[in-house]
């Protein structure tokens, strides 16, 4: 089996984030990166489906060299290649962009299954992997929560988050998934996995390499601001004991129209 | 911009249009109103007359793309219908809701029309164009985006972020609109649908959710958490620390990882209020939290708080709304 996994670098979000002078973007400089979250759960899904049936993963990301370090780790979790497409302007894309420099990359390559996460934590588009889909003309189930993967009938079943539930769907492959948290739990790399990673070679392409025309490549959305989200008043702590403290709170609901 | 129309693709359940779509509703009004264009909607199924009634009820004019393929949802059908639709009309702004289907398939849709698409956008400001306002960074910042010239735009907004009002008098025209589909356009075909059984609304549908964290110290204590969304007529959420103890699915995980909410009420019981947390609920317009320590995190965004022991309280809240409700 022929699995493709797009992997991002993100910053931690764990860590307090600040907004660079000019207000577009935040400050880069000597903050941690991290793999995307949910391309965790990719690369897991990627490492079971090589372990049940075999084949070959390859891992690929758009990205400056910064996020070697990402690709690497992707390669101790079974990656068998490990491509980064050289985007060395610190602009952002929009998914757009990304997504059509994915494809134009991936249509050379053979594949049955591409995994994507469902967002990446950063700019939270949740749009890179349907749109893969669409310039490869191949189905894409988004956010799903089970793979069931069947290489005699070519034919994917998964489970995807609907509210309120789950939807049972079934797909021919070759297809996308968007990972979502609750796919699997993903493991830590292996000792002999981190070694072939510092060893193994990352093969690097060039955009201009892929045929765009410029206004390809134009982006059609732009941040105009980055702020920090209005802070919430701090409310009160309604003082007392119980129950006075209950009813207290009652008639508070009651009087803001919430109850 | 000219007299061209601003349009909300519909989306509805058994039981009729979803709330989520009269908020888009809303937003395409005030962008029409503004722009003094018409807005529109498009609705795609099979025999939902009744559904399409409803909404014409609301807005001049619907575009009505019927066929038997349509019955279920699948993503390319969605997008092949829809895409002509745009190719034969030039709508200047399509709006959707940020659900799980619009999650799927507008993106698809943006990419089919080589267009721009800004999305999950909780509210927008109207000055020399239209800015948009989203949360990135997990929700620890706000950004507002603009689109470049190209046109058509899309635009898909969370849920609850917009008021809506129905008026209900109106007598749209629906237009029926008769696609050519074929069997293989449907690429993903649904097998069967798993809904939690339940009279509780969904999370993200919900006026109140009542949300219960580690310091509810076990499954079988969120009983209790149960029957305060009941009294309320609410939905039961969690932190990731109940969804990792295996004490509730991660369906019910609120926060950065889990789903992003914005009720009229959230009630936290014994939750600390990590800002992974904060990120799925700090929108809500009125938070109350108990907690038993006194310096959890929560009490900082919280607009009521209870220092004690939830076990004690939550039943007593019980009792004092009903009795606040005859
Ligand atoms: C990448 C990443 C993503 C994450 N995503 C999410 C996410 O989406 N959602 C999320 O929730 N978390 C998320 N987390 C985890 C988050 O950081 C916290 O660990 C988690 O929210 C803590 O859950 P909690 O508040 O229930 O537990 P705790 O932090 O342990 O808090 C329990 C609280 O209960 C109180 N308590 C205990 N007993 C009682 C009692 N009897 N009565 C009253 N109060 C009591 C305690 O005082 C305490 O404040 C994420 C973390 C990371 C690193
Ligand atoms: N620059 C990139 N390189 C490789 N994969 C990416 C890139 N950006 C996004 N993706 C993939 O698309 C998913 C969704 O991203 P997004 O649409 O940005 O929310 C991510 O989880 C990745 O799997």
């Amino acid at each position: 089996m022929k699995i493709i996994v797009c992997i991002k670098e993100v910053p931690d979000t764990a860590i307090g984030l600040k907004i660079r002078d000019d207000s577009h973007e935040i400050e880069t400089e000597n903050i941690p990166w991290i793999m995307n979250p949910y391309d965790e759960y990719a690369i897991e899904e990627a490492q079971r489906l090589k372990e049940k049936f075999g084949g070959d993963i390859a891992a690929i990301t758009v990205g400056n060299e910064r996020v070697e370090t990402v690709l690497r780790s992707c390669i101790a979790l079974g990656a068998d290649r490990a491509i980064r497409i050289k985007d060395d302007s610190l602009k952002k894309k929009d998914s757009l962009i990304t997504s059509k420099i994915l494809a134009e990359v991936i249509r050379n390559i053979e594949y049955d299954v591409i995994l994507c996460g469902k967002e990446s934590v950063d700019y939270g588009y949740a749009q890179t992997g349907q749109m893969i889909a669409e310039f490869l003309q191949i189905p894409c189930v988004s956010a799903i929560k089970k793979l069931e993967v069947s290489p005699s009938t070519k034919d994917a079943m998964c489970h995807r988050e609907i509210e309120g539930g789950l939807e049972v769907v079934k797909c021919s492959l070759p297809a996308v998934f968007t990972a979502q948290k609750g796919l699997n739990v993903p493991r830590y790399a292996s000792l002999s996995g981190i070694m072939k990673a510092k060893k193994m070679k990352i093969e690097i392409l060039e955009i201009d390499t892929l045929g765009f025309n410029p206004s390809d490549l134009k982006p059609k959305i732009r941040v105009t601001n980055l702020s920090y989200p209005p802070k919430r008043q701090e409310g009160r702590i309604i003082e007392g004991t119980l129950p006075d403290t209950a009813k207290e709170l009652v008639r508070n609901l009651k009087e803001a129209r919430v109850i | 911009m000219s007299n061209k129309e601003i349009w909300v693709i519909a989306e509805y359940e058994n039981e009729g249009i979803k709330k989520s779509t009269w908020e888009t509703i809303s937003a395409a009004r005030k962008l029409a109103n503004h722009f003094g264009t018409k807005s529109a909607a498009v609705i795609l199924g099979n025999g939902i007359k009744g559904i399409v009634e409803e909404l014409s009820k609301e807005l001049d004019l619907i575009y009505f793309i019927e066929h038997p393929l349509l019955a279920k949802y699948d993503s390319n059908t969605y997008v092949k219908c829809l895409h002509q639709l745009i190719k034969d009309k030039n709508p200047v702004i399509i709006i959707a809701s940020a659900t799980f289907r619009g999650k799927d398939y507008i993106p698809r849709l943006s990419a089919r029309l080589n267009c721009g698409f800004i999305s999950d956008c909780v509210g927008f400001e109207i000055k020399e164009g239209i800015f948009l306002k989203r949360y990135v960074y997990g929700g620890r910042l706000m950004a507002t985006l603009k689109f470049e010239e190209s046109k058509p735009w899309i635009i898909t907004i969370r849920p609850r972020c917009f008021e809506y009002k129905r008026s209900g008098n109106v007598k749209g025209e629906v237009l029926h609109i008769k696609p050519a589909l074929e069997q293989q356009d449907i690429m993903v075909t649904i097998q069967e649908s798993l809904k939690e059984t339940g009279k509780r609304p969904d999370l993200s549908e919900s006026n109140v959710i009542v949300s219960g964290g580690r310091g509810m110290k076990g499954a079988a204590n969120f009983k209790l958490l149960e029957e305060l969304s009941d009294v309320l007529g609410g939905a039961v959420g969690a932190s990731r620390a109940v969804v990792d103890a295996g004490w509730l699915p991660h369906s019910f995980q609120i926060g950065q990882t889990g789903r992003v909410v914005s009720p009229t009420l959230y009630i936290a019981c014994g939750i600390s209020g990590a800002p992974q947390h904060l990120a799925g609920m700090s929108t809500s317009k009125c938070i109350v939290a108990i907690n038993k320590d006194p310096n959890a995190p929560i009490f900082k965004i919280a607009d009521y708080g209870i220092v004690d022991d939830l076990f004690k309280v939550v039943p007593v809240l019980i009792e004092e709304i009903k009795r606040a409700k005859t």
